[in-house]
């Protein structure tokens, strides 16, 4: 209880009024559900830009690191060859360095490059999954043999191989390193933090967050309803497949 | 047939090769830009004036009383979480090891945090903490207790994101032991059951250290997790009251503008530190692949 309890506690607030919010004790239930809050919230900055922007950054890399990582995972589990072994490494080490310490050259990189004004320094740092590579190769690498053997018999080049075989029966692996970026990048709020310098480029994260700075520090009605907004969609999302979710998250964890 | 050769050669590069230029730009190369931009005094605006200096961004940072600030802060920090939840995951998993459908909607309830964006979640804990009309405070004088300051003072600032770090990932690291807890053989306990050990001796003497691995593994994640704490800090308290919540990122975020040679120093300072940390998880991650 104690788990969802902030959550209710978010809703509640979200729709009193401003006298609500001051009372003493609490108000449990609103007398009558503001639902002008969340136009008061949503009205307050370009929040449609917020939303777009966080939809853009967190699909782009969702199909990015899809298309990086399958190829890669698939060479890694399934062939030999000269410098193998240091490229894995790499995959580890990207796997290690977390954003937090790399983000000063990253961005200088990327603002020498002229992309600081647009969406790309949110997308292209997380292109290479490491973590979806090391899961996805693992998978591959349990797939039997004779099903790849049988299949090269037959003439078939290795893109169909991994089209017609390694994807549909990673559909699991597959669905769960999506899942995990989809909640990771989402949530993100020190990437576009240390990366974006406009409005027109801010996801929704840093547009909450900065709804308490332009709603003072009292008015927590009109703070929660946006909080609200930003927290449904990975409600949804969660209710939909929290058991793949559960797993890509423990998995991370565990691996 | 000359050329089918050449290909097979360099199919698994062609493979690779977008996957690793990902990872050499935006990992590799920046470690190297940062140990080079932390030997120079940097200027953002004229580059051409950024000056060689050597180790002196390093020496500065060793003489400066908020660096020590920082770090301790981390440590404290890092403890903190690290202690707290893994003593209530602990107890959380011990109970949830049950097959049922109230164990799984628990589950489900106890992992909701985990995934919320932590935005979200530093805002509702500000607003229960809120020291005059907050859930928290009112909670505590129903029982007869004095109101907190929250975030609102150095004495209790740190305690309370601690606190929150704490909420928002208890339920993941429960299920992480919930998931060890499972794989310990049943035939054990049987056997236990046959000598008539007490509850607590069958915990400490066999489940604790049938986990143990996991357990160890839980706790270096989390220290890792937790040396690079930062969104928390950024919203809750800024830092503050009077640097008492400020961390090694949050320090190096505060200097990443105004001085990005010493900034950059931190970073490599906090990079050592990761990779101390990591190297400990990967010997693990080695030892679970090769031994399972």
């Amino acid at each position: 209880m104690g788990f969802v309890f902030p959550f209710l506690w978010m809703i509640s607030t979200s729709l009193q009024t401003f006298e609500e919010t001051m009372r003493f004790p609490p108000t449990w239930i609103p007398a009558s559900p503001q639902w002008s809050n969340f136009v008061e919230a949503m009205s307050s900055g370009p929040f449609l830009t917020y939303f777009k922007n966080s939809v853009i950054v967190t699909f782009s890399i969702i199909l990015l690191q899809l298309m990086v990582m399958i190829p890669a995972a698939y060479a890694f589990a399934q062939y030999k060859f000269f410098g193998k072994g240091i490229l894995f490494g790499m995959v580890l080490l990207a796997f290690m360095i977390p954003g937090q310490v790399t983000f000063i050259p990253v961005y200088l990189m990327l603002a020498d490059a002229g992309l600081i004004k647009s969406l790309w320094p949110q997308i292209l740092p997380f292109m290479s999954n490491a973590f979806g590579i090391f899961l996805l190769r693992q998978y591959f690498m349990q797939i039997p043999q004779e099903i790849i053997e049988s299949a090269r018999l037959d003439n078939a080049s290795e893109f169909k191989i991994i089209g017609k075989i390694m994807i549909p029966m990673s559909m699991p692996a597959i669905s769960t390193v999506a899942l995990f970026s989809f909640v990771s990048h989402w949530n993100d709020y020190f990437w576009p933090l240390v990366m974006t310098d406009s409005e027109a480029v801010r996801p929704l994260t840093m547009g909450i967050a900065m709804l308490r700075e332009t709603e003072g520090i009292s008015n927590w009605h009109i703070i929660m309803a946006g909080n609200v907004v930003l927290v449904v969609p990975i409600l949804i999302v969660y209710l939909f497949a929290s058991r793949q979710i559960v797993k890509a998250f423990t998995y991370s964890g565990i691996k | 047939m000359n050329r089918t050769r050449v290909w097979q050669k360099a199919r698994p590069y062609a493979l690779v090769l977008p996957a690793m230029v990902g990872i050499l730009l935006f990992v590799v190369y920046p470690i190297f830009y940062l140990i080079k931009l932390s030997l120079f005094k940097y200027n953002l605006l004229n580059k051409d004036k950024s000056k060689f200096i050597g180790a002196a961004n390093y020496s500065e940072i060793f003489t400066r009383g908020d660096f020590y600030n920082a770090l301790t802060t981390t440590v404290l920090y890092t403890v903190g979480v690290v202690a707290i939840t893994m003593i209530l995951s602990l107890a959380i998993a011990l109970w949830l090891n049950q097959n049922s459908r109230f164990h799984a909607i628990v589950q489900a309830g106890i992992f909701t945090p985990h995934i919320i964006s932590i935005v979200s979640i530093a805002l509702v804990w500000m607003w229960m903490m809120e020291p005059n009309y907050g859930l928290l405070n009112y909670a505590l004088k129903a029982v007869g207790l004095p109101a907190l300051p929250w975030l609102q003072s150095s004495s209790t600032s740190l305690l309370s994101v601690i606190i929150v770090s704490v909420w928002q990932n208890v339920g993941y690291y429960s299920l992480l032991i919930v998931a060890a807890l499972k794989n310990i053989p049943q035939t054990i306990y049987e056997a236990a059951a046959l000598d008539n050990a007490s509850k607590f001796k069958v915990f400490y003497k066999i489940t604790l250290p049938m986990i143990s691995p996991q357990l160890f593994f839980i706790l270096v994640i989390m220290t890792i997790g937790s040396f690079k704490v930062f969104d928390t800090v950024k919203i809750m308290t800024g830092g503050g009251p009077n640097g008492s919540t400020t961390t090694l990122v949050y320090y190096i975020y505060e200097f990443r503008t105004t001085s990005i040679g010493y900034a950059s120093a931190t970073g490599v300072v906090l990079m050592a530190i990761i990779t101390v940390l990591t190297f400990i998880y990967f010997r693990m991650l080695a030892n679970k692949v090769h031994y399972q």
